[in-house]
């Protein structure tokens, strides 16, 4: 593992980061805002690893589980609404669901 | 040992209030009539249960202190004594027969609860004001029969008239009230007691008769009774608290509220004694209200109307009692004013009713024959307020009142009440032949729908009509111990030829209405249709102008006033701090637009702006 330098590793995080970030903003299907918000996790627990690897502390391993676990749950949360806003809709599209502007 | 009754008498009402308040008319209208009758039936069950238990001389009941404030302890006190009994009696007795004839009155009208709950507060509140023995529980009951009668003035709230006549009524009195609440301050700077008995007591020691204070204190007073008694010049709005149902125009504008203030200047007769000048102002006031009002019903067309410049010309001779000294008289003039004015607006109800709310005599007439029982209670009524002699309990007091005011050696006001009897003969005439006899002027007329129900409908006429005769004349205890003595007291000398005198006075107002609305009524019609009948008649219809006038005196400038102020300068900079909030508000709206990619847009570009600040501040981003 002494391979990669640190710097590598925090720039794969942060362009997954934006990639998941401009995902979110730009998506409408909600399935994608969902993936985007996942990858966005993901790339956040990838710098935890990176770093932990680099100065060789075990929390960083540690706290991708948490980070795995967190990202779980969202995913089931964010499966279930997905499941009712189809129902209500009879679409994916996430701008259909605004009827609390104002 | 009569405490418990006496106070049984005021909370039973004030629990048929709560009760029927706190249902928020969900009871049915059966059951809220039944409650609200039955806490006032009750109520005069108890005031009988405590007329049993009076001992024969005043009673006080301390119930609690209300505030201490160093000397200033005014208590919830009752002072029980004969007047208050007598007030009881007719507050709880006549309204009870009130109420239950409202059932009648009322069935199918929306909101029976309401109008119960505001009747049982009324009847409350009217018992606190005689109850009371300090002038601070009476202010408060005086307060509130000024709100009861203004919620039920207004009670058919759907149209707006009605609504205005209720504000009318309120601000009028409320002119009355602040003399009244002023008076209250002075005596109690003065004398250091708002105890009514502790004031009769107190001001003769420290006031001189015919002094400044005592004048000043005394027409205080009388502002306020002037107020609620609707005598001139606070009178104006008595005819139009005819707005409301006519069972509130029976109880509150001719049997109880309006006689507040006779009451209260019989309570306070010691104060006014100090200041003869003020005393004799109230028998003038009296007597000019009396002739304005008797003048005045001459040419309403309105039934009630009639009846409510009827009435106020009454309590005018009850004034005119009071100012020649004959305190007694007065409340026996009230009394017997009480059964024949309920009797005279319950029947004019029955009326209204049976002939679908038609109260405009030019389109009733005829009904006689049709409604028999209202005809008979009108008749009865009728002869009460023209004082026929021997037979009406009117006669008695009407003539107790005459006797006093020629044995007080003012044959002015005498003079006065002659006249007003002659006018009441006319105007009573005038009334009944309107309603009851002619041609019927409308269909409703022609096809109305008697009053059944002997409970609810027979029954308050019938024994309204018993107590208007001679029996209810009877049945006055007479108060002299109470009062001072009065001037006719002992004398008896010139009695019989006052007596042939006012018996005159109505023989000859009946001829007279006979002759003109029997014999002559198309010459009368005529006269009144142009020229300078014509312009009596306008003048008397709208009551002597008093309305315009105070419209175009207080009312209109007034107004102006408050357009002149909406627009200034100081407006426009309280305004402004509320139109900012109002242009960023619609500019917040519009980011709210329920969509979760823009928010969450803006929240990344927030961060950034955050991160960036941080990072380019200086001595940050360590």
């Amino acid at each position: 593992m002494n391979g990669i330098p640190m710097e590598h590793g925090l720039i794969l995080a942060s362009v997954l980061f934006s990639l998941g970030l401009a995902g979110l903003m730009l998506r409408r299907n909600m399935l994608f805002v969902l993936m985007s918000l996942e990858v966005m996790l993901n790339s956040a627990a990838l710098a935890f690893v990176v770093g932990s690897t680099a100065w060789n502390q075990p929390d960083g391993q540690a706290m991708f589980l948490l980070v795995i676990t967190l990202a779980a749950a969202e995913a089931s949360v964010g499966l279930a609404l997905m499941i009712q806003l189809y129902q209500r809709f009879h679409s994916l599209n996430l701008d259909a669901a605004s009827r609390m502007r104002g | 040992m009569m405490a418990p009754a006496v106070v049984l008498s005021f909370l039973l009402p004030l629990a048929g209030t709560l009760l029927l308040a706190l249902s928020a008319g969900r009871l049915g209208a059966r059951t809220s009539a039944t409650i609200g009758v039955a806490s006032v039936g009750l109520a005069a069950l108890a005031t009988a249960w405590a007329v049993t238990l009076y001992p024969g001389s005043p009673e006080n009941v301390t119930l609690w202190t209300w505030i201490a404030v160093g000397d200033f302890r005014p208590t919830i006190g009752l002072a029980v004594d004969g007047l208050a009994l007598m007030m009881m009696s007719v507050i709880t007795g006549v309204g009870f027969l009130i109420h239950l004839f409202a059932a009648w009155y009322m069935k199918g009208e929306a909101g029976i609860a309401r109008f119960y709950a505001w009747m049982n507060l009324f009847v409350f509140s009217m018992l606190l004001l005689v109850l009371g023995d300090n002038l601070l529980l009476l202010f408060l009951g005086w307060e509130g029969v000024g709100l009861c009668s203004y919620l039920l003035i207004g009670y058919y709230y759907h149209n707006s008239a009605n609504g205005q006549a209720a504000f009318k009524a309120f601000i009028v009195t409320r002119i009355g009230d602040v003399f009244l609440a002023l008076g209250l301050f002075l005596i109690f700077r003065e004398l250091g007691t708002l105890d009514i008995g502790e004031i009769l007591v107190r001001a003769p020691q420290l006031w001189q008769e015919g002094s400044t204070t005592a004048n000043i204190a005394a027409l205080l007073v009388l502002g306020g009774a002037l107020g609620k008694s609707a005598q001139v010049p606070l009178h104006t709005w008595l005819p139009d608290a005819m707005a409301g149902p006519t069972p509130v125009s029976a109880l509150i504008h001719a049997a109880t509220m309006v006689t507040a203030g006779v009451y209260l200047i019989a309570r306070l007769n010691g104060l006014f004694l100090l200041a003869p000048d003020v005393l004799l102002l109230v028998g003038v006031i009296g007597a000019v209200s009396m002739l304005l009002a008797a003048f005045a019903a001459l040419a309403q067309t309105d039934i009630k109307r009639v009846l409510a410049y009827s009435t106020m010309s009454q309590i005018g001779y009850m004034f005119l009692a009071l100012g020649v000294g004959a305190f007694d008289a007065a409340i026996f003039h009230l009394v017997t004013h009480a059964f024949f004015k309920a009797l005279l607006f319950l029947s004019a109800g029955a009326v209204i009713i049976s002939c679908h709310h038609e109260q405009d005599m030019a389109r009733l007439g005829g009904l006689w024959r049709r409604l028999p029982v209202a005809y008979g209670g009108f008749l009865v009524g009728g002869s009460a307020l023209v004082a026929l002699p021997l037979v009406t309990a009117g006669f008695y007091s009407k003539d107790e009142i005459l006797w006093q005011a020629m044995a007080a050696g003012n044959n002015g006001l005498l003079l006065a009440g002659l006249l007003g009897a002659v006018l009441t003969g006319i105007y009573t005439v005038r009334l009944i032949l309107g309603t009851f006899h002619g041609e019927a002027g409308s269909d409703h007329s022609r096809h109305p729908e008697p009053g059944t129900n002997l409970i609810t409908h027979h029954l308050p006429l019938v024994v309204l009509a018993i107590l208007s005769t001679f029996i209810g004349a009877w049945l006055y205890p007479g108060l002299d111990r109470l009062f001072p003595s009065a001037p006719g007291e002992g004398v008896e000398e010139g009695h019989t030829l006052l007596q042939v005198l006012a018996i005159g006075a109505v023989v000859a107002g009946l001829a007279l209405a006979g002759w003109l609305f029997m014999m002559r009524r198309e010459w009368l019609q005529r006269q009144a249709s142009h020229g300078t009948g014509r312009r009596l008649w306008s003048v008397w219809h709208h009551a002597w102008g008093f309305d315009g006038l105070f419209d175009r005196l207080l009312v209109r400038p007034w107004q102006l006033m408050v357009n002149l102020l909406r627009h200034d300068l100081v407006n426009l900079a309280m305004n402004l701090p509320a139109l900012i909030a109002r242009v960023l508000n619609a500019g917040l709206v519009r980011t709210q637009n329920g969509r979760m990619r823009s928010y969450a847009t803006v929240m990344v570009l927030g961060v950034t702006v955050i991160l960036a600040v941080l990072a380019l501040a200086p001595g940050g981003a360590a």
